[in-house]
């Protein structure tokens, strides 16, 4: 059935069934393809986008499940104080190779930063072990959010 | 993969369309003078200056994730006196011909060797289209080319303060002859080659506007998703589609002879309609196949001889007067190659033409598919290509791009084949599985005097690249096995080729290296510890012959503190290895639990590279290739069950994570001589150093990968 979500702050109505997951209604229907496809588990967080400003993976967020609350994804992230600080340090220090779990690494990363304005490693390694690199960009993600930290708010 | 350089190459200039200067440069191919049939003299890149000042370079290697986009424009750029930022790429379309890479003959992105293919002949097509562009500004000013000099895109009279950009140029540029020997500039000269160059491809990559194969919309498109015959070689027996074709947003169901589509408004729709399908199959004669017997096979094929790879001096006398012997068994298995982009291909097959969208690294070969699999001729298939979310070999193949014209020719209209990460795992072309027997002698010091090294596996080059096995050998699959870079009296490869019946297999990041210097280095180190040596003074007393080796192995083991002391159950273990033409030694550090898990804690790695273009990437290579061998190493292994890959996403086929993750520090030795490769050495070189370092904390020696939970203490 039709369902109004909130994407970005925009108003979208989409007419799919109330369990397709979220990742396939942003890129497929809406063709917002910043967010990716990488498992259909959530293993592999490169799907992931905030709902209500946390992570989710939305390959296993039914698009029910999202109805009447705030979407954001990759494509509007640097409108958040710690988006642009995170995509900041990540053009500063070179953190993609391939690129394509990069946009999920930086929803993991910016919502760490959000809650967690000074990560400690273990922090780093709680929000973001969820998140696959399979170009092993690691060392430079860990770099890349405390660039991003030192910058304060 | 060891290849000539040596090559013929001329520059030929000609007016490109819209009057801007272009300069197209052939190479030869390098297997010409291994007897492969290739085309000499074909262009195989080129240079557009548009009359608008844009400088669009046609990139014949794909990015994905090596930084080729960034590297190879460099090498342009500081010879035509651009700046980066000046440049604008363009991915070359599918052209065997053009587009060849000069060391493979084929139009490919792999073997680490687009800087070592593109090193000279790039730098002298930015120096020819210079040198053109300061004659153009000295004719129409009537001075001396000499009183010239170009820069940042600008030709500049010092003595009158005369200039003018290269775009207003351009078209007289195109009137003048093609100067033959221009002079590259000296290493001091540089500007860019040698500095940490910013990745042209990074402001997309952070912000979602990156375009990947899987990414692409053409009008119109419908996603489909796949089944494929679970076992290699099956075939569909029926299909029960009901159910399927009664989901929301399914269109469409498509039944080929091994695999069974669905189709639809998008993939959500697409994987449940596949969910929904009842599919019946014909398993065909590998339905009883388990990995066990492909390992068997292996193993009982390397009591024979093989083809000789090399031979020095005569090892059976020199093991019968050995006072030491040494013998072993190892054994690697298939891995998949899991690029975080699964695989996909976007086909639209009409009457009279083919278009493909696409991320591929051997572009030409994608074309070719579509040609076949349609019947269309070759210069009626459009192939467009995309960046690259993880290569690794997987992308040499063109499977996915057959599949997906198979589905496209019953479709109306374009139609997106995505591959669930199920079918991708499951139906990859797998880095083959080995099976090698080692001997080795030793004089009374501990040296060794003789070494002996047999193994069998699959051949990739020999379905690949037919033309480049012979006799039985092909340099890849040898690679990292034969001419180590220690000195050894007296030694003797033999190499079988067994393929494994229904298991496709291909390419994966360090090709043969990934197997060879696993098996060699870890026997050098049973070699030192059979010699009561010290694993670093063992290897550098055999590498006075190798002063790169030498020194990188020093560099290495200096950074690590090797020597120090360590707590219990922690070790050190090392690495040497000469690969895709570059030194490299990798000190790992590691723990091990007493339930056997390996944690890695620390890998220092030491390089000589050669030149290095850009700093930046060779370090972001390094830590990448680490953390792909070290994945690998500790769990990367593919089984079959009844012809069936038992794995099948990220819980089974796991990755390395962040919280696993360890310290990388990467040391460049500073270097005067050619570039070497960088994109795949990292990841051979781990394996062993991690391998030996377990045995230096626990005294178990790996012989078989993954290393798994072989580590405990029983």
């Amino acid at each position: 059935m039709a369902q109004t979500l909130t994407i970005n702050g925009k108003a979208r109505s989409v007419d799919v069934d109330d369990d397709t997951p979220l990742l396939w209604v942003l890129r497929d229907v809406l063709g917002m393809t910043g967010t990716k496809f990488g498992c259909g588990l959530a293993l592999c967080g490169a799907c992931t986008i905030h709902v209500d400003g946390k992570p989710v993976r939305s390959c296993i967020t039914p698009v029910s499940a999202a109805a009447g609350k705030r979407i954001t994804t990759i494509e509007a992230i640097a409108a958040t104080p710690a988006g642009k600080k995170i995509q900041q340090a990540w053009i500063d220090l070179e953190v993609p190779q391939c690129g394509y779990c990069q946009s999920g690494q930086i929803m993991s990363a910016t919502a760490l930063l959000a809650a967690k304005p000074n990560p400690t490693d273990s922090d780093i390694d709680a929000a973001m072990s969820g998140n696959v690199c399979r170009c092993g960009t690691y060392v430079r993600i860990r770099a890349g959010i405390k660039h991003a930290a030192k910058k304060g708010t | 993969m060891i290849v000539d350089l040596s090559r013929r190459q001329f520059l030929s200039a000609s007016a490109a369309l819209g009057g801007g200067l272009l300069i197209g440069f052939r190479t030869g191919a390098a297997h010409t003078a291994e007897g492969v049939a290739g085309a000499a003299f074909t262009p195989n890149a080129f240079i557009r200056i548009g009359s608008d000042g844009q400088i669009v370079l046609t990139m014949p290697y794909v990015e994905m994730g090596q930084g080729t986009y960034t590297s190879i424009p460099m090498l342009i750029a500081e010879e035509l006196e651009v700046d980066l930022k000046q440049v604008r790429l363009e991915h070359a379309p599918p052209d065997e011909k053009r587009y060849a890479n000069p060391l493979l003959g084929v139009q490919a992105t792999g073997n680490s060797n687009a800087i070592r293919g593109s090193w000279k002949p790039l730098r002298e097509a930015g120096a020819t289209a210079r040198t053109m562009l300061v004659s153009a500004a000295a004719k129409r000013w009537n001075v001396d080319p000499a009183s010239c000099r170009a820069q940042s895109g600008e030709v500049h009279h010092a003595p009158t303060g005369r200039r003018l950009k290269y775009g207003a140029l351009a078209a007289e540029a195109t009137q003048l002859p093609v100067p033959e020997n221009v002079a590259l500039k000296r290493p001091g000269e540089f500007k860019l080659i040698g500095t940490p160059a910013k990745r042209l491809d990074t402001p997309s990559k952070v912000n979602g506007t990156a375009v990947y194969g899987i990414d692409a919309r053409p009008p119109g498109v419908k996603i489909a998703t796949l089944a494929q015959t679970p076992v290699f070689g099956g075939r569909v027996k029926s299909v029960d589609d009901s159910k399927a074709k009664a989901v929301k947003a399914v269109r469409q169901i498509v039944r080929l002879d091994d695999a069974v589509a669905v189709v639809a408004d998008h993939m959500g729709a697409a994987k449940k309609g596949l969910a929904a399908l009842v599919i019946e199959w014909d398993d065909g004669p590998h339905a009883k196949l388990d990995t066990q017997q492909i390992v068997d096979q292996l193993e009982k094929a390397s009591l024979n001889s093989g083809a000789v790879a090399q031979n020095v001096g005569n090892t059976d006398s020199a093991m019968a007067s050995a006072v030491t012997k040494v013998e072993a068994t190892y054994q690697v298995p298939f891995l998949a190659h899991a690029t975080m982009e699964p695989m996909n291909c976007t086909a639209h097959v009409r009457k009279d033409g083919c278009e493909i969208w696409v991320g591929n690294q051997a572009l030409g070969r994608a074309q070719a598919a579509a040609a076949k699999t349609t019947g269309l001729p070759l210069d009626k298939v459009v192939v467009h290509n995309h960046l690259i979310g993880g290569g690794f070999g997987r992308r040499l193949e063109i499977d996915g791009v057959t599949r997906a014209v198979q589905i496209a020719m019953q479709v109306d209209g374009p139609v997106k084949v995505v591959w669930t990460r199920e079918e991708d795992i499951q139906h990859d072309m797998y880095r083959p599985c080995f099976f090698d027997r080692m001997s080795a002698g030793l004089d009374e010091k501990g040296a060794p005097l003789a070494w002996n090294h047999r193994f069998a596996g699959s051949s990739i080059i020999a379905r690949w690249l037919p033309p480049a096995f012979n006799n039985g050998l092909d340099p890849d699959t040898t690679e990292g096995a034969i001419e180590l870079v220690y000195a050894l009296p007296n030694m003797h490869v033999e190499y079988l080729r067994v393929e494994p019946p229904g298991v496709p297999t291909a390419f994966w990041r360090s090709v043969g290296p990934s197997h060879n210097v696993f098996v060699v280095e870890s026997f050098m180190d049973e070699l030192a510890a059979a010699a009561k040596q010290d694993p670093v003074a063992y290897r550098r007393a055999l590498l006075d012959k190798s002063p790169r080796a030498k020194a990188v192995l020093e560099l290495a083991a200096e950074k690590a503190d090797w020597g120090k002391r360590l707590p219990r159950g922690v070790g050190r273990g090392v690495s040497v290895q000469h690969a895709f033409a570059t030194y490299m030694a990798q000190v790992a550090e590691v723990e091990v639990a007493k339930d056997g898990a390996v944690r890695v804690r620390r890998v220092v790695c030491a390089v000589d590279c050669g030149t290095v273009v850009n700093p930046n990437t060779v370090q972001a290579q390094l830590q990448s290739g680490i953390i792909f061998g070290i994945t690998a190493a500790l769990r990367g292994e593919i089984t079959l069950k009844d012809g069936r890959v038992e794995q099948s996403n990220f819980h089974d086929y796991q990755m390395l994570r962040m919280n696993e993750a360890p310290a990388i520090e990467v040391y460049i030795v500073k270097s005067g001589e050619a570039p070497g490769g960088m994109g795949e050495a990292g990841t051979s070189a781990a394996a062993p150093a991690l391998t030996n370092a377990i045995f230096a904390a626990t005294g178990k020696r790996i012989r078989k990968l993954p290393v798994a939970n072989q580590a405990a203490v029983t």
